[in-house]
């Protein structure tokens, strides 16, 4: 028996050999050639609409030979923020990040921009809202894409029946499908009447003041359909003004017209006080109409979404966007921007709106009057002002114009809900905006 | 010279040996087997415990965007907002008010599970354990459920009688005692369990005497069963109050800190800071600010443990 042993010589030999064999090899595209691509999206709560994402996806992945990984990361109990704050902590994760709202402001510094992605897509599909630029850009730079899934307008979602009942307004006249809205009359004024009347009747409106999103959307939305701004868009503290002012007398009215337990209110009461029967309007996605039409069928033949009343400084309705962010630091950012302009081309953002049954909202010009809306049922039509085709309110988010770090903070510690409800409670006017000044002036720390 | 080299080699094997028992005697030692056997589970404290202690330590010295060092700053900025001064408030009242709860309740009912005889009590300790068995994230939405403005439980209840609706989480009163109960409900099992192996670790002969003595019930519980649970009393109490004070989940899920923050913790407030506000290093500082708080109550509370471990 003979054993071969292997010189040194031999074995530098063997190394050098092989590695410059490995070098001059020609380029052969495998499989997955162009890398691996791992992906974070939000878990959508409409059953089978992550299956859109995944299916653009792998499309996608096969056209490209990408290998793909996706995980859908649920926004309960703050979930996707947890994981955006690990990520930018760790400077390692997913290669495209799904973020709510304020985040891609948030981890500006951590982002890829992504202009080149942009661009082209306004072009092909319009231009965004305000609300989406005030978010998703930064001196010029545009930090994330915005996306379809999750992205929302909180408007009224109103019971035809109880409204036309108690309140003598009808909502479909007021926006037909297919039509243009009549809202001359669909006032701030309209609308705290409409709330006496229903609360009179035992249906009130179902309006949070708590600290979570729903309840702060609104607020926001009413506080600037009065031109009211906590901090203007330089970073100065405006909250003494008689707009500030306005709006909390308003609130203060309507208020008293709302359940007696609203202050704790999370942002799933609204939608079991719709779905229960026991209100005639909410302030909501189309989300508590979506269950209703499993849970209470005859709740849900009754509702109707529709848009904003009007304040004296405009028609304001609550933005809450999604956004696409790619990490600078991921490894395969020009992939993920591939994939990110083939989501966000019209057939695959039309997708996203079908499977969604009309929830999902493109941030596009262009893309507000797709058939999901106008076919969704019953009532046939209940979702055609849901996206707001005739661009007859302004999309705008709660705390804005004020510089985004700050109003993050005045966003998520609910100052509005909070000093409108402490002025309700008994506070008087001067005592309530000095807490919101003091508040903000917290919030200014850099 | 030869006896030189010989002298070297024996004064070197005689080194080695020395090494080498001395090795023998080190691993042979209770204290190292005992350190060796608890390495894993420092490591792990080390790794899951004091890194992020002293890296949450260094986030709170940080500036907000986290690019500058700002040595204290953060807690002098803390220190002059009302809400923070609220969050301090609340979670003294919140910890005190929810551990005396807690062990009024344990000691109450670890007593009548004292008196139950054998078999029956096995049963009891059984089914009074399940508060504290159950994932409090899990029961506390059950909680939430009884407690829901539109679909209470209780209130449905309370309507038999004619009583209510009270807004148990909307107004600030109902809120606070709501976050109470609920700890209470989910922690006293603990003290439960804790208070009964103390009560059984005391000598009968001492309650006979006390009985020959003409004690009544009271004097027998004052002078006999008291001081003999001193010690199991004030651990229990120190390590509930830490668990309490750093509570997050029934806060969390059942207020979020409103009504206008008055229900409120410190984990509470520094996640709302920390991580929806994206101010992390502010959220750091928020959370460390129990430690000094704790650090005292366990001096007092190990110092007096301590006396009457060196007295008895």
């Amino acid at each position: 028996m003979s054993r071969k042993t292997l010189t040194r010589r031999q074995f530098v030999a063997a190394t050098a050999m092989s590695s410059a064999a490995l070098i001059t090899a020609p380029y052969v595209r495998g499989a997955y050639a162009a890398g691996k691509l791992s992906i974070g999206f939000w878990d959508h709560w409409v059953p089978g609409a992550n299956k859109a994402s995944t299916d653009l996806v792998n499309e996608w992945a096969a056209k490209e030979k990408v290998e793909v990984s996706i995980d859908y990361i649920t926004s309960n109990n703050k979930k996707i923020e947890l994981t955006a704050a690990a990520e930018a902590q760790a400077k390692s994760g997913h290669d495209i990040l799904q973020m709510p709202s304020w985040w891609p402001q948030a981890y500006a510094e951590n982002l890829e921009p992504l202009n080149d992605v942009m661009e082209p897509l306004l072009k092909q599909n319009g231009e965004v809202n305000g609300t989406v630029k005030y978010l998703g850009q930064s001196g010029g730079k545009w930090l994330a894409v915005p996306a379809t899934p999750g992205s929302q307008i909180k408007g009224p979602c109103s019971r035809i029946d109880l409204m036309k009942k108690h309140a003598g307004i009808d909502v479909q006249e007021m926006y037909p499908v297919g039509g243009p809205p009549k809202v001359e009359n669909w006032t701030m004024e309209t609308f705290l009447k409409a709330a006496e009347a229903c609360h009179k009747a035992g249906v009130p409106f179902g309006i949070g003041l708590g600290e979570t999103t729903d309840s702060v959307d609104t607020a926001g939305a009413i506080f600037q359909s009065f031109g009211a701004e906590l901090v203007n868009a330089k970073g100065d503290i405006t909250v003494k003004t008689d707009q500030v002012r306005q709006a909390m007398e308003f609130y203060k009215k309507l208020i008293a017209f709302l359940p007696p337990d609203a202050p704790s209110w999370d942002d799933a009461s609204n939608n079991k006080w719709l779905i229960s029967g026991r209100g005639a309007m909410i302030l909501n996605p189309p989300s508590a109409w979506a269950v209703a039409k499993r849970d209470a069928p005859q709740v849900a033949e009754q509702c109707w979404t529709h848009g904003f009343p009007s304040g004296p400084k405009g028609r304001f309705a609550p933005y809450l966007p999604y956004f696409w962010g790619v990490w600078s630091f991921g490894k395969n950012k020009e992939a993920a921007k591939s994939l990110l302009v083939h989501m966000s081309s019209p057939s695959s953002i039309e997708k996203f709106v079908a499977v969604s049954g009309g929830y999902d909202l493109p941030a596009y010009a262009n893309m507000t009057k797709l058939k999901t809306w106008e076919e969704e049922g019953p009532p046939k039509g209940t979702l055609f002002h849901y996206p707001d085709p005739y661009k007859h309110q302004t999309l705008s988010i709660a705390a804005s114009p004020a510089p985004p770090k700050i109003a993050q903070q005045i966003y998520f510690q609910a100052t509005l809900t909070k000093m409108a409800l402490r002025f309700a409670r008994g506070e008087t006017m001067d005592q309530a905006l000095a807490w919101a000044e003091g508040e903000c002036e917290g919030f200014m720390r850099s | 010279m030869a006896d030189v080299v010989v002298e070297q080699g024996r004064a070197v094997r005689a080194r080695g040996a020395r090494k080498g028992s001395s090795l023998r005697n080190a691993l042979g030692r209770k204290s190292t087997v005992a350190f060796f056997l608890t390495l894993p589970l420092i490591l792990l404290i080390v790794l899951l415990v004091l890194y992020p202690a002293f890296y949450s330590v260094y986030l709170a010295t940080l500036n907000k965007a986290m690019t500058k060092f700002v040595g204290l700053s953060n807690f002098t900025f803390l220190f002059k907002r009302e809400t923070f001064w609220m969050v301090v408030r609340q979670s003294c009242i919140f910890a005190i008010t929810a551990v005396v709860f807690k062990a009024l309740i344990g000691f109450i009912v670890a007593h009548f599970v004292h008196n139950i005889p054998g078999k029956k009590q096995r049963k009891w300790r059984g089914m009074l354990l399940v508060p504290w068995v159950i994932p409090p994230a899990m029961s506390t939405l059950a909680w939430l459920w009884l407690f829901d403005p539109s679909y209470s439980a209780f209130n449905y209840t309370l309507s038999f009688f004619g009583v209510g609706p009270i807004p148990w989480l909307g107004d600030t009163f109902w809120a606070r005692f709501s976050v109470i109960l609920v700890n209470v409900w989910y922690g006293a099992p603990f003290f439960l369990i804790m208070y009964l192996a103390a009560l059984k670790s005391v000598p009968e002969q001492l309650y006979e005497a006390a009985a020959i003595d003409g004690a009544n019930w009271w004097q027998r519980i004052w002078y006999v069963t008291l001081p003999m649970m001193r010690n199991i009393i004030a651990i229990t109490t120190l390590f509930s109050l830490i668990v309490t004070f750093a509570n997050f989940d029934i806060v969390r899920i059942l207020t979020s800190g409103g009504p206008l923050d008055t229900t409120h913790l410190f984990a509470t407030w520094a996640f709302q800071v920390g991580i929806q506000s994206s101010d992390i290093p502010l959220g750091a500082c928020v959370s460390l600010f129990m430690v000094p708080i704790l650090a005292v109550a366990a001096i007092f509370i190990l110092r007096d443990v301590n006396k009457r471990g060196n007295e008895a």
